[in-house]
């Protein structure tokens, strides 16, 4: 709740820290959201906008954890519904649709994603990593092991697009307090109330991935 | 000899009581659970609402030519036909399938409607605005309370409330329909996997034009679900439209509902609001009380809070009023009334106890007698009192302390029955080992699969990862809803009998390879053993005895023959610690403890992720949570998730659970998930009027009303 306005009021070293914020986003998004993106476009974007496409199917390409997926959508279809309703990749879930749960959550070129909110033919040419890449195999990622030790889920709805978040959040906050945690997962909401173990999770899996040791 | 099914005693225990991890804890943290929303069927269509846009209109013309003439749109289905009376915003009109989701938003967006706007009401704190629309819902009275509050040294009069809330699941209500020849499978996101296939056949029947809709042809699948909370128990109007529209158009549907729409029109917790009086002794003895409260569930009446709650003074009189109000009709949630009577209860105690010079503490142990269960709420405030450091913490109302930061602690306390609901299970053991517990259940996020497991683990004398557990599919013996907190109490009861008779054939096959009688034989740490010793099989070997043959066992709650394994009524107490900024009016949670007693606890852990995400919901509707509704537009303003506010990670603070273990085991198992969500509400209100000294009346405490509070208090 609070989450959003913590977040405004973070510094930039912070945000880039944590690797999400609504502005890192919405820059993210760019020529998605049109109005809003206009004022952030960089200039290599903006001549990019001038190729016309759809609004029929258009034919295009994405790598999906490492592995390319040939497609042809309009290009009104949101990178989410791509991956759901067009592949068969339905970890990530559909729940806000509007940018503000996190339920979505997926990582595109290391930065964690809303996919409802990004539009498929903007993630062409990106590297995106969804809940179904991150294991190897049988071997679960630490996120998702301590995610299960610290129960952080009840129905599961949230869980893969916070699996992710964390994920992410991790790769570049190796030794984050309990604090960095809660300020860097405040865009993913949960109903059932599982914050207390996610919290847990995201610490048992920081001392995990840099190998054991303890940094608190 | 009479087969013994009660739950093994404390010391024999080697799974149960312990901290199994959620059985689908994998499938889940990989993306690999498949939800309803996620299912895909080859050729399946995607279908979405027409709604309401007014909050009371009636339909003058329905036009669905353009929708139809789109490429791609197949079907129609009309819910609300020219001339039907909508009485909120978000009404179901109709539904239109088509192949993609785009084409089916494209196709909402070309039907016209045409509407006769009708007068809303749509607002119901205060209630002389509502006219006409208030009834008088139930009034009673105990005692002599006019004489009671005459003779009472200290008197409290005042306002509290809490407005309507919306579930908001995650998983949207909705299902994919696949209708072919005459099965119809139902992949719904529900808590009743055992009756909204009979609940849709009752509707479909009811269309001249489908005829008559066996339950027998309704096979309903729900591996996992996405949150309900109360609210996914029917099979709904979209159900219905979606089982249609894959009966008229040859294809399997899905109709998920929008995010609008399941704040609209799937969820909705009452409002309740009151005047409350309280009347006590000089020394805290409760003597008199008298509310009059309202609420609203929609255009329907929903039933009274069961004032006053927990703790009723011998002399009382309640009055419960219903408005009806042009909003989405009411839903269960979580403990239904409880939650809003603990709010109107402990906050007009606490008041009181602040009239009286007193420590809430203080006056609630003292009339502890007017509770069912004193014994367990006076430990229970005690270990809580402990938890949060009360002694220390409480002092009268209002922080004196210099700065704006004002803290204070509040607290509540809470009943819920959790009676165990109908449940069948078969438990059958093959000669592979293989151990399977089969039953038409669900898990919502509660961890019924792992409970189940757990029980079969147990009886067999196996780890929980040797079991199977087979739910989510109503061709499994049917098993209740998961409301109430009935399904644990249910399921394991249902479990544990059908689990010990499969067993008691094993032993049978086994018995004449030991050459002992079948009794003898003991099923523990993967053996079957003569009584224990060394004359052993491993469990493996103990089954392959059984040849070509898999042996059965049936279990019912209730059984015929009775015997008790699981048990209603339970007590907890709730405690908040909160700081108040009284310059921006925001509250912070700095902790929030539970003391919960619930009988014998199968599985430690998820017990106390039961109660923590009952917390987590509690701060949400304590602090955040509101309906907002405009009377001018009679629209619902913030049905997203932008603004309609839940608590975020960072926003919880310190959390505790102190779990009441052993002292009740020999009642069995109770229900978990309504007692801990009752309290939170209360303990936080109560908390911020410590804090500043000042009550803000209604929940969720804003910073707005906190301002205003203070403002009004003269403290600002």
């Amino acid at each position: 709740m609070s989450s959003n306005k913590t977040n405004e009021g973070q510094d930039k070293t912070q945000q880039r820290k944590n690797g999400f914020s609504r502005r890192t986003f919405m820059q993210g998004v760019g020529v998605g959201t049109g109005a809003v993106g206009a004022g952030v476009l960089t200039q290599e974007q903006a001549h990019a906008a001038h190729h016309v496409v759809g609004p029929g199917p258009v034919s295009m390409s994405l790598r999906i954890n490492g592995k390319a997926h040939k497609v042809s959508l309009e290009p009104r279809v949101t990178l989410l519904d791509a991956l759901r309703n067009h592949l068969d990749y339905t970890g990530a879930k559909k729940v806000c649709d509007r940018a503000t749960c996190g339920a979505c959550t997926v990582i595109v070129d290391g930065n964690p994603v809303y996919a409802c909110s990004m539009l498929a033919i903007e993630a062409q040419g990106r590297d995106i990593e969804t809940i179904e890449g991150l294991a190897s195999g049988d071997q679960l990622h630490p996120v998702q092991k301590y995610f299960i030790e610290n129960d952080g889920q009840q129905c599961g709805f949230c869980t893969p697009g916070f699996v992710l978040a964390s994920k992410a959040f991790l790769d570049k906050n190796s030794n984050p307090t309990m604090a960095e945690v809660e300020k860097g997962l405040c865009g993913n909401i949960c109903r059932c109330g599982t914050y207390v173990g996610v919290r847990q999770a995201v610490l048992d899996a920081a001392g995990e991935l840099r190998g054991g040791a303890s940094g608190d | 000899m009479a087969t013994n099914y009660d739950w093994p005693a404390a010391g024999d225990r080697s799974v149960i009581g312990g901290i199994t991890n959620r059985l689908d804890g994998p499938d889940k943290v990989t993306g690999r659970a498949i939800y309803a929303y996620d299912r895909a069927l080859p050729g399946m269509l995607t279908a979405r609402l027409v709604t309401s846009p007014h909050a009371h209109a009636r339909i003058t013309k329905i036009d669905t030519s353009a929708a139809e003439a789109i490429k791609g749109v197949r079907g129609v289905d009309i819910i609300k036909g020219e001339g039907a009376e909508l009485q909120w915003v978000g009404t179901e009109i109709l539904a239109v399938a088509a192949d993609s989701e785009e084409i089916a938003r494209d196709a909402v967006l070309a039907v016209k409607i045409d509407y006769e706007v009708l007068p809303h009401l749509v607002k119901d704190e205060n209630i002389e605005n509502a006219g006409s629309a208030v009834k008088p819902a139930s009034d009673k009275t105990e005692g002599d309370p006019d004489t009671a509050f005459a003779q009472a040294d200290a008197v409290h009069e005042g306002f509290y409330g809490l407005p309507s809330i919306t579930h908001c699941c995650l998983e949207s209500h909705g299902q994919v329909v696949d209708w072919s020849g005459d099965e119809i499978i139902v992949y719904a996101s529900t808590q009743a996997v055992g009756r909204i296939g009979a609940d849709l056949a009752k509707n479909l029947s009811r269309d001249e034009s489908i005829g008559n809709v066996s339950p027998n042809q309704v096979r309903v699948i729900t591996p996992v679900m996405g949150g309900g909370f109360g609210s996914k128990f029917a099979i709904d109007t979209w159900g219905v439209s979606c089982a249609k529209l894959s009966k008229k158009t040859g294809r399997p549907v899905k109709l998920m509902l929008d995010r609008d729409e399941e704040l609209q029109i799937a969820g909705g917790r009452p409002s309740d609001y009151g005047k409350i009086k309280v009347g006590a002794k000089k020394d805290g003895t409760l003597v008199a009380y008298e509310s009059e409260t309202w609420s609203s569930g929609g255009v329907t009446s929903r039933g009274a809070p069961p004032l006053p709650y927990v703790m009723p003074p011998p002399n009382h009189k309640v009055r419960h009023l219903s408005v009806a109000t042009n909003t989405g009709p009411a839903r269960a949630w979580r403990a239904p009334n409880h939650p809003q009577a603990a709010v109107l209860t402990w906050g007009a105690y606490t008041d009181l106890a602040a009239k009286l010079d007193m420590d809430p503490m203080d006056l609630l142990l003292k009339n502890i007698g007017l509770t069912a269960r004193p014994d367990v709420y006076r430990k229970e405030l005690a270990i809580g009192a402990d938890m949060i450091g009360w002694k220390n913490k409480w002092h009268p109302p209002g922080d004196k302390t210099a700065g704006p930061i004002k803290r204070g602690v509040g607290l509540s306390m809470h009943t819920w029955g959790g009676r165990p609901h109908d449940s069948n299970c078969e438990v059958t053991i093959h000669p592979d080992g293989t151990a399977v517990a089969t039953l038409g259940s669900q898990d919502l996020g509660s961890g019924t699969r792992t409970v189940i497991g757990m029980v079969l683990a147990e009886t067999m004398g196996l780890p929980v990862e040797a079991v199977t557990v087979e739910i989510g599919d109503s061709n499994y013996p049917n098993s209740g809803a998961s409301g109430g907190s009935t399904t644990v109490g249910g399921v394991s009861s249902s479990t544990r009998r059908a689990a010990v008779d499969a067993l008691e054939e094993l032993k049978k096959a086994v018995a004449p390879a030991f050459g002992v009688d079948a009794d003898r034989l003991v099923a523990k740490d993967g053996y079957i053993s003569v009584g224990g010793g060394d004359q052993r099989l491993s469990w493996k070997a103990a089954c392959r005895k059984l040849g070509a043959r898999s042996v059965m066992g049936t279990g019912k709650q209730p059984d015929r023959n009775g015997g008790k394994l699981a048990d209603s009524g339970v007590g907890g107490v709730q405690m908040a610690d909160v700081s108040v900024d009284i310059e921006t009016g925001v509250v912070s949670m700095n902790k929030l403890i539970a003391v919960q007693d619930c009988g014998l606890i199968i599985n430690k852990k998820l017990a106390e992720s039961q109660v923590l995400g009952s917390m987590i919901m509690g701060v949400c509707w304590a602090l955040y949570e509101e309906r907002v509704y405009d009377q001018a537009t009679g629209q619902y303003l913030n049905a997203d998730m932008e603004f309609y506010k839940l608590a975020g990670i960072g926003d919880i603070g310190e959390l505790g659970v102190h779990m009441i273990m052993g002292d009740y085991d020999d009642r069995g198992v109770i229900g978990l998930g309504e007692p801990p969500a009752i309290s939170p509400g209360a303990a936080i209100g109560n908390a911020v009027f410590n804090a500043i000294g000042v009550r803000v009346p209604t929940l969720p405490v804003t910073p707005d009303k906190v301002l205003a509070a203070l403002e009004k208090g003269g403290m600002a």
